[in-house]
Order: C-alpha cells, then structure tokens, then sequence
C-alpha cells in the first residue's frame, strides 16, 4: 500500500514537471543581441516570452564571438531582434549558421540616426578618419532614452504581428515601459539643466555617448575611437591632455571594459581624479548597479552629475 | 640660433611638456638597454623565435594572477614569469630526456600553454579583448611598470656582465665548457631565465608586440654590422633605442599608433641594414663582380 502511493505520488510529481515544462515551452523563444536591448523586449514581452541573449552583461559586442550555445539559440527562435546601424556585425553569420528563417526586428528604425563622429583631432589636421570603424552610422542609439521608445513601439509591433492573441498584452507592457522612459527622461533633462553649459563636458575612454550628449547637450571627449579594439597615438593623447588642461575638465570616466591603464595616465597627468564606471554598450550583472537599463541610465547620469560638479 | 630653437621644438619639446611622453621614452631605453643584447644572445644560440613562443606562454601565469588578485601588475608579472619559467624548463627537460630538440618540445609546449591561458580567460566570463587589458601600452606606462622595466633591465646588465664568458663559450662551444668543467646547464638557465623576466617585464608595460620586436629585429640587424660579439651588442642597443625614439616621435607627429610604430621604425632599420651594412646585400654584389665573368 505503501509502495503504491508512493508511486502515485512520483507519477503525479512527474506529471507536474512535464506540464510545468510545457508551459515554459509555451512561450516564445524571443532572441535579442545584446543585454540592453534583451532587457527592453523582456519588458514589452513580459511572460508570454521567453528572451535570450547573445552578449551578455558586461560583454563587448564589438568583439563577441559566437559560440554553439548561441548558434542554438537562434535556431530555436521565433523572433530575433538587434539594434541594427552596423551594431551587429557578426550577426548576418550566425543566422546564416542556425538557418533562422523567421523575421529579425531592427529595434532602431524609425530613429533619427547619427553619424560617426570621426577624431575631433583629425578632421582638423585634414587627415582621414580611422579606417577601422566601419560604415558611418553611429549605433549606440540606445543612450538616448527618447530613441528607447521608438524600440519599444518595434518590439511591440513584431511581438503583436507573431503572437495576435498577446497583442493586448504587448501593447500595455509597452505603454508602461514607455511611461517610464519619459519619467526618466523628464528626471535627467531637469538634472542636466541645473549646469551651465560649461560644465558640461566629460571624458570617457569610449565614444559611446554621442546620442546622450546630443540629447542633454553633455560634450564627450574620448581618447580613443568608436572601436573598442583602436590604439591610440601619442599625438591623439598629447592633444587631448592639452584640452583638458585648456577646458578645465574634472569629470573623467573609464568605460567598463576598454583598458583602464591609458585613462589612469592621461587624468593624473592632466591632474583631474576618475569618476566611477559609465556602461557603455552593457548591462552589469544582475548584483552590479545596471542590471537593468533604466538602471543602467539613471546609474550613468548619477555619476556624471557628481562628477561635473567638479569641473 | 633659430635652428637650435626649432631643433628643440621638434625633438624635445613634446618630452618637456608630456609626461607619458617621457615615461615612455625612458621604459623603451631602459628596454633597449636589455632586451636587445639578450635578443643577440638568442640569435647567436638559434633561438629567434623564442621570444615569440614565449609571449604566448606566459599567458597562463598572467590569466592566473588576474583571475586570483585582478588587475595588480605584481600579480600578472609574478604569474607570467611562473608560467614562461615552468614552460621553459618544461621544454629543457623534454629535450634532455627524449630525442624532441629544444625548439620541438617549446613549440609544443607553449601552444598547450596558449590555450590553457585562452580557456582561463574565457571561461572568467567577460569576453572583452583581455590582451588589451592584461597586457601594457607604451602611452599608458605609469611609475609601476617603470619601475618593474627599470629594475629587470639593470638587473639583467649587472648579471649578462658577470656571466658573460660563461654565456660566450656556452653559445659557441658546450661541449668545450663542460669538458673544462663549466655547469653548462647552469648559464643556459640563468640566461633563459634573464630572457622570460626581460619579456615579462616589457609585456606588462609596454605590450607584446613592443617586447619582442625590440628583443630581435635590432639583434637581428646587427649582426649585418660587425662579426665581433661586443660591437653587436652595442649596435643593437643603439638601433633599439633610435628606433624607440623615432617612433614616439612619428607617433606624436604623424598620429600612429606607438607601439606599433616603434616596431616599424626597428623594422626600417633591419630593412636598411639588409642592404647597406657590410654583411648585407649591397656589399656582397660589390665585392665579387668577377663572379659574372
């Protein structure tokens, strides 16, 4: 008797495993590129998907080489969705490899797109950019949290146009998340207001903020190009001690992941301290302090708010 | 006058105002000073590609010490020189016990160590260009890493000048020096040993590329110049340094990358010394014009 309840209740144990399994298999295989942008589609999606993503938190996207895992993942895929603007180049050969043959989202049509700034520098000198960055589309369009709506209202649409029984669902996930981004817009512009435009300016060892600066009117100077893989010469650091010297400019951040070495020389060099990490084309991990992109961005301002104190 | 002035502008001015620029003017003569004799020595045994080999190796010990204490230069040199002394002796012991020679059994080794230091590396998570991290620029020197170059290389002088016979007549005759009684594996090791810490050292501040093309290409180039093993050594520290000096200057000038740019320079040198020095091309077409008839 014994024995067979025990079996009944292994039976049932099973059972709910394999339902509970289904359910999970229910929902859509959602593939992302980057962590920032997984965690905009797992808001409008919600629990009808399920999102994977490529390069995760803080991984550089520029240099990401896919591996079997991802390969797979796409090919399970109903749906893959990327930044676009040549953000992905790698992209194109891993669907090719999974022989994904469903649709592939570019969250960043319909933005208003900007080009590369080449070295400030160079153009003076008349010289040619650096012929490493490829095509002259700036990609990191997600620093501009008003760019994140028009993502948000891409996603909701190929999310509507897949699954039309979640349409509803889609577009008030979308609705709120789009909410919050005027919140924190609406915060960050007000904060930024409170500074002459003197001191806005920064230093990053990464040019990513092109679309932030353009929007709050905060002028970043980097060391190095677009690429994370560039080296720098010595006149493109020379001049840029120089500028800071000329500027007066305290607000120096490195970047999460290019070479903090260079940075450390070129601040204490120029005397100004280093301000904290500002995540670039990542989220940290979920323990770190932008798991989330409204974290990540409110982290970013936070930081350089307290930094362009100083200048 | 003015020439003077505009000489000092040119050639000496951007050391004045630019910090970095002096920092990495001193680490690359500090280098020059070691690393281009070692790198003679290493010609001199057959073993050219060796520095290349080990910037390879001594990838395990750098993961390692990143891995265990983050981004500390100690820990990365103190990991690097670890692993670059293991895979040498590792390679020494091979040789000595089987019938692999020295340059079969590193070849093997450090491509194992390679990608022992690749799986470390990948599997610590951030998939970010970590050569770029772990391993120096020569703008982005700080008092540290000239510390680390400074000491290596001095220390290396003072003991290439105390083992000098030893290191001569092991390079040219072994088998004469272990019949006078000399511990034959004793200066082969020092001398590797000198190598692995000249590599590491420079790896860390300067970058890999630096570190070995300026170990060989002036070591290489002069052995065009002179047949006496004193004047190479000397020619190689003058054409390493010239050439780190032109190099930061063509960087500062013409906005190249430095390190790379520094390697150029020592390139050009070793181009030039093809064809002009006495043992090189030119010459040789020169002196024996009856060969045509």
């Amino acid at each position: 008797m014994k024995l067979f309840r025990h079996i009944v209740l292994g039976a049932a144990v099973l059972l709910t495993h394999l339902s509970s399994a289904s359910a999970a298999d229910a929902k859509l295989p959602v593939v992302a590129s980057f962590s920032i942008l997984g965690d905009i589609v797992a808001n409008v999606g919600g629990d009808r998907i399920a999102v994977t993503t490529l390069v995760g938190p803080d991984q550089d996207a520029h240099v990401f080489q896919p591996a079997p895992d991802h390969i797979k993942s796409v090919a399970r895929a109903k749906l893959v969705v990327i930044n676009g603007l040549g953000f992905e180049g790698w992209m194109e050969r891993v669907v090719q490899s999974a022989n994904y043959r469903g649709d592939i989202v570019v969250a960043s049509n319909g933005i208003a797109v900007r080009d590369r700034v080449s070295d400030e520098h160079d153009a003076h000198d008349g010289h040619e950019g650096h012929d490493h960055h490829h095509g002259k589309n700036d990609p990191h369009a997600w620093q501009n949290p008003a760019n994140i709506v028009v993502y948000t209202r891409n996603i909701v649409a190929a999310l509507s146009k897949l699954d039309p029984a979640g349409a509803s669902v889609y577009q008030n996930n979308g609705d709120t998340y789009i909410a919050k981004l005027n919140e924190l817009d609406r915060w960050a512009t007000q904060q930024f207001a409170q500074f002459p435009d003197a001191k806005r300016k920064v230093i990053t060892s990464h040019d990513a903020f092109e679309y932030f600066g353009a929007h709050y009117q905060v002028k970043f100077l980097a060391p190095q190009g677009v690429s994370t893989d560039s080296e720098p010469s010595a006149k493109e650091v020379a001049n840029l001690i120089r500028q800071i010297r000329k500027e007066k400019i305290r607000a120096v951040f490195i970047e999460n992941m290019s070479s903090p070495k260079l940075l450390q020389q070129i601040s204490k060099e120029a005397g100004v301290s280093l301000g904290g990490k500002l995540y670039a084309d990542a989220l940290s991990q979920a323990d770190g302090p932008a798991p989330t992109y409204l974290k990540l961005m409110r982290y970013n301002i936070e930081q350089l708010l307290a930094q362009m104190k100083l200048n | 006058m003015m020439l003077l002035h505009d000489f000092y502008q040119f050639a000496i001015a951007p050391f004045q105002e630019f910090a970095f620029m002096r920092r990495a003017l001193v680490a690359t003569l500090a280098l020059a000073l070691s690393s281009a004799p070692l790198g003679v020595m290493l010609t001199l045994r057959r073993m050219s590609l060796f520095g290349e080999a080990l910037s390879h190796a001594v990838l395990p010990g750098v993961a390692a010490g990143f891995i265990f204490f983050g981004l500390s230069l100690p820990a990365l040199s103190i990991g690097g020189f670890l692993a670059g002394v293991i895979v040498v002796a590792l390679a020494g012991w091979i040789s000595r016990h089987t019938e692999l020679k020295e340059d079969a059994s590193l070849a093997a080794v450090y491509v194992v160590a390679l990608a022992l230091g690749v799986i470390m590396i990948s599997g610590h998570g951030t998939q970010l260009d970590l050569l770029h991290i772990l391993f120096g620029n020569v703008l982005g020197v700080d008092t540290e890493g000239l510390l680390l170059v400074a000491g290596v290389s001095s220390l290396s002088v003072l003991l290439m000048a105390g083992l000098y016979r030893g290191l001569l007549l092991e390079s040219f005759d072994p088998s004469y020096l272990a019949a006078s009684g000399g511990r034959n594996t004793i200066y082969q090791q020092l001398f590797l040993m000198l190598v692995v810490l000249n590599l590491v050292a420079s790896f860390q501040t300067l970058g890999t590329l630096m570190a070995v093309g300026l170990m060989m290409l002036p070591a290489v180039s002069a052995r065009l110049w002179h047949d006496t093993l004193p004047a190479q050594l000397v020619n190689s520290t003058v054409q390493a340094a010239a050439a780190g000096y032109a190099g930061l200057m063509l960087s500062y000038y013409a906005s190249v990358p430095s390190g790379p740019v520094i390697i150029v320079c020592a390139g050009g040198f070793y181009f030039l010394s093809l064809i002009f020095a006495p043992r090189g091309w030119l010459p040789r077409m020169l002196r024996r014009p009856h060969l045509r008839a």
